[in-house]
């Protein structure tokens, strides 16, 4: 919407990480559009505080519908938005400061809800649009505005709390690669459960690592990124687990289980074991 | 003597039928025609602690839970030592002699109510050991909790019959033991039995009914004293297609998740108390900013920080209509009866979906747990508003215009983004001022659609009124009666609808000399909030954690008046 809205003022800054993530979000909307009947108002973007929470403004192409909420808020919102209506897509987009720090308590909840809905989180290891300060993925020591003798605690490891926490679906991209992140979107999108695509998006600013992810090959340095395997078993948590621990940062799936059910499907059960009331009955119950 | 109305406290340790025996009385009163009313105190603890609750029956409509109390019911020593000071002359008070002996008190008589209730084979009879007695000293009939007992235990079971005989072997021992005391208070009028049905019911559970018949399709909530019995009733009844019921996390799940529901078509609602609201703060503004119809159930305990979770006062106005940072304004509507828990859940949650936005339902720990008959509300006479929703294409400016305008819904053409920062008319975030001018005269202009003269008022023309609001209804109610027949020239305004008020009662108001708020908070909060609109009031302030007496209401009043007079 925002390109051709003169009144909306915000911008990423040039090179910013998180463009690859909003094209890869437009690519694997469009794709779902081709792919399912249902229009883009079927679809419905919430997004966190923080510059990865202006994605919902700035995409471009057929507009969905979008919720630009309160930090660390996107889960919960999320989870209202598709308990009210199951048949909505609900994508969630978020920072690593929104979805870990301050937001960190909502994972664990829709985790073991196993809420249908895919959430995107842009790390970039660092609180940008407050300029600078430490995040819960910043590397140990790191100078930051806030961490002036260096970051003390530990870095956070997203991947192993998302499984440890039951997501059933666990991806990890980077926005350097937009086209292979539109897939990893589209199969969090269609994976039927809680799905978490955690992307690696540099902040060209206060924490540029795109180097070390890419890797440059001229001045010998070798990438951190490394596609997984196609002999990795998506359906084993022991390998996941082996996978996410080994040094380097994993690019694809990581971890998928479709066996479970969803919270909206384990909903509709509930109601063949109640006996159904309306006011007038519930009223009559207190008669004398 | 014949008497028109009877207070009995029953106190004791939770566990030892304190409450069943105060709603079996209340009951087993309704059931012949008269009316009845239970306040309940509970200690911060799942088993045992100090408890306490009292039962009114009266033959007209009760409006607090009395002052005078005829008889006390103490299930132990403690009991008997907290509230034998609260028995009037004349009174009587009942104890437990299986648990201490009393010598030297010539106004009680001892019960051996666990070794009676043994004696009919059916521990669990006690109660009506208890209420066998009490019916001896109003000399109310036998027959009328006989027949109670039978109705209530013709479960279809097979010891069905083994049980009433039990509890009505269990009444008889209570009566005749009571009879052998001596003792007698007088007798208790005959019930009129109203022309209308009835029900028995709990504030909270009236809450919730009455946001069922107003549609309500969407809550979440998070366990919190008083306030989880309203979860509790909407986990076991609001299911079925198109309802959503769920504990979440926290109290900013269920706000943020309300949010997401409303944001999405349904009517949402959730309840909590002070700690639980004071998480919901930043959630309620984003309510407010997004323009999201949802509603909020503020069942006040006391204090702040956890405070005293279990007792009653009304200290939350302030917080409740200024809940969030920034210019925010949220209407309430505090009920004051156990009808009005009912209505003003209907109201509340048409007014969330007329002006699209929050709205508080402010509600009180003494009526969260009050018992009452009240006349069975009429479902086909109450009227139910849903949102305005937007028909057209996609391309929507949802945010357009100085005030309320359709409401497009995800799965239907009219995507805008709803927004929590200061927004243009799609949604986009803007810094301009000339948006932020025309969003917040937007925001505060969509109240003017919830202005209605929805008041209750007597002796208007007296230059002096008394105007309580929610729980504090009831016993201003009653004094301001005692002092009309008393010959006190005084008025009296109640409304439910706080934010706004009623244009015609507010303006009422300030025509007065004085205007005399009894209120349950230090600060006096409505009367400050009615200063500012130009009234000239004072509150009766009270911080017990306990409702007011009605003869510390008159004794207050009358001083006023008598200062307002020199």
């Amino acid at each position: 919407m925002s390109k051709k809205n003169p009144e909306y003022d915000f911008k990423w800054c040039p090179g910013c990480g998180d463009f690859g993530v909003r094209r890869a979000i437009e690519w694997a909307l469009i794709e779902r559009l081709e792919n399912s009947a249902k229009p883009i108002e079927n679809n419905v973007v919430v997004a966190g505080i923080g510059c990865s929470g202006n994605l919902v403004h700035l995409l471009e192409g057929q507009q969905p519908y979008g919720i630009h909420g309160v930090h660390g808020r996107s889960l919960p919102i999320a989870f209202g938005v598709k308990m009210a209506n199951p048949d909505l897509n609900v994508v969630v987009v978020a920072g690593d400061g929104d979805f870990l720090s301050i937001g960190g308590e909502h994972i664990g909840p829709q985790a073991a809800r196993n809420l249908n809905i895919c959430a995107v989180v842009m790390d970039n290891g660092v609180y940008g649009l407050t300029k600078g300060q430490s995040s819960p993925t910043s590397k140990v020591g790191a100078i930051t505005s806030s961490t002036p003798f260096g970051k003390i605690e530990a870095q956070a490891d997203p991947l192993e709390l998302y499984l440890t926490h039951g997501a059933t679906f666990i991806a990890s991209g980077f926005s350097g690669q937009p086209r292979e992140l539109a897939q990893l979107i589209t199969r969090g999108m269609n994976h039927p459960g809680f799905a978490m695509v955690h992307v690696q998006s540099p902040c060209t600013t206060y924490n540029d690592f795109f180097t070390e992810m890419k890797g440059d090959a001229k001045n010998g340095i070798a990438p951190l990124i490394k596609p997984i395997s196609e002999d990795h078993d998506t359906t084993s948590k022991e390998s996941a687990y082996n996978l996410i621990r080994q040094p380097g940062v994993p690019i694809g799936v990581i971890y998928e289980d479709s066996s479970v059910a969803t919270l909206d499907q384990k909903v509709v059960d509930i109601r063949s074991k109640a006996r159904l009331k309306g006011a007038e009955d519930l009223l009559a119950e207190f008669s004398f | 003597m014949q008497m028109r109305d009877f207070v009995v406290r029953f106190a004791g340790e939770g566990g030892q039928g304190v409450v069943t025996s105060a709603e079996g009385l209340a009951q087993a009163s309704t059931k012949v025609g008269y009316h009845a009313l239970t306040y309940a105190t509970f200690p911060s603890q799942i088993l045992g602690g100090p408890t306490w609750t009292q039962a009114r029956i009266s033959t007209q409509e009760v409006l607090s839970s009395g002052d005078d109390i005829d008889v006390l019911v103490a299930f132990n020593r403690e009991a008997y030592e907290t509230h034998k000071d609260e028995v009037r002359d004349g009174g009587v008070i009942i104890f437990n002699s299986n648990d201490f002996e009393l010598e030297a008190d010539p106004q009680s008589f001892g019960l051996p109510i666990d070794e009676l209730a043994r004696s009919t084979g059916n521990n669990r009879a006690a109660n009506m050991v208890v209420i066998g007695a009490l019916a001896h000293l109003v000399n109310m009939p036998q027959q009328y909790l006989k027949d109670f007992v039978t109705e209530r235990f013709s479960r279809g079971r097979d010891n069905d019959q083994e049980i009433i005989e039990a509890n009505h072997k269990a009444l008889d021992l209570g009566r005749s033991n009571a009879e052998e005391s001596g003792f007698n208070l007088g007798e208790l009028a005959d019930p009129i039995q109203p022309e209308y049905e009835q029900v028995m019911i709990k504030g909270n559970d009236a809450i919730s009914i009455g946001a069922i018949a107003a549609g309500l399709n969407f809550y979440i909530g998070y366990p919190i004293s008083p306030a989880t019995t309203i979860l509790l009733f909407m986990e076991r009844n609001l299911i079925g297609e198109n309802k959503f019921v769920y504990q979440v996390a926290s109290e900013i799940e269920a706000i943020t998740g309300l949010i997401g529901g409303g944001f999405a078509g349904k009517k949402a609602m959730t309840a909590t108390a002070g700690p639980g609201f004071s998480l919901m703060s930043e959630g309620i503004g984003l309510a407010w900013m997004s323009e999201v119809p949802l509603v909020i159930v503020d069942v006040q305990r006391g204090g702040p920080a956890t405070g005293l979770p279990t007792k009653t006062e009304q200290s939350d106005l302030m917080s409740c209509m200024f809940p969030a940072h920034g210019d925010v304004k949220v209407p309430i509507i505090a009920v004051g009866t156990i009808e009005e828990c009912f209505y003003g859940a209907i109201k509340a949650l048409n007014w969330a979906e007329r002006y699209q936005g929050p709205v508080i339902l402010m509600t009180e720990m003494s009526l969260a747990e009050r018992v009452q008959n009240i006349k069975k509300p009429d479902l086909s006479k109450i009227s139910v508003e849903s949102r305005e929703t937007y028909a057209g294409n996609n391309g929507y400016k949802r945010y357009a215009g100085d005030g309320m305008s359709p409401m497009p819904i995800p799965g239907q053409p009219g995507a805008y983004i709803a927004n929590g920062s200061e927004h243009d008319d799609v949604g986009d975030t803007t810094h301009l001022a000339s948006r932020h001018i025309q969003m917040t005269e937007r925001r505060f202009n969509k109240i003017e659609l919830l202005k209605e003269n929805e008041f209750e008022s007597q002796n208007t023309n007296s230059s002096i009124c008394i105007v309580p609001w929610g729980g504090s209804k009831g016993p201003a109610l009653e004094a301001f009666n005692q002092l009309k027949e008393s010959g006190v020239d005084i008025g009296f305004y109640y409304t439910m609808l706080l934010n706004p008020l009623p244009p015609k009662m507010l303006e009422d108001l300030k025509s007065k000399e004085l205007v005399i708020v009894p209120e349950l908070n230090f600060q006096g909060q409505f009367s400050s909030i009615l200063r500012s609109e130009g009234v000239n009031a004072v509150s009766i302030t009270q911080y017990t954690g306990l409702p007011f007496k009605v003869s510390y209401l008159v004794s207050e009043i009358q001083k006023l008046c008598n200062t307002k007079v020199k």
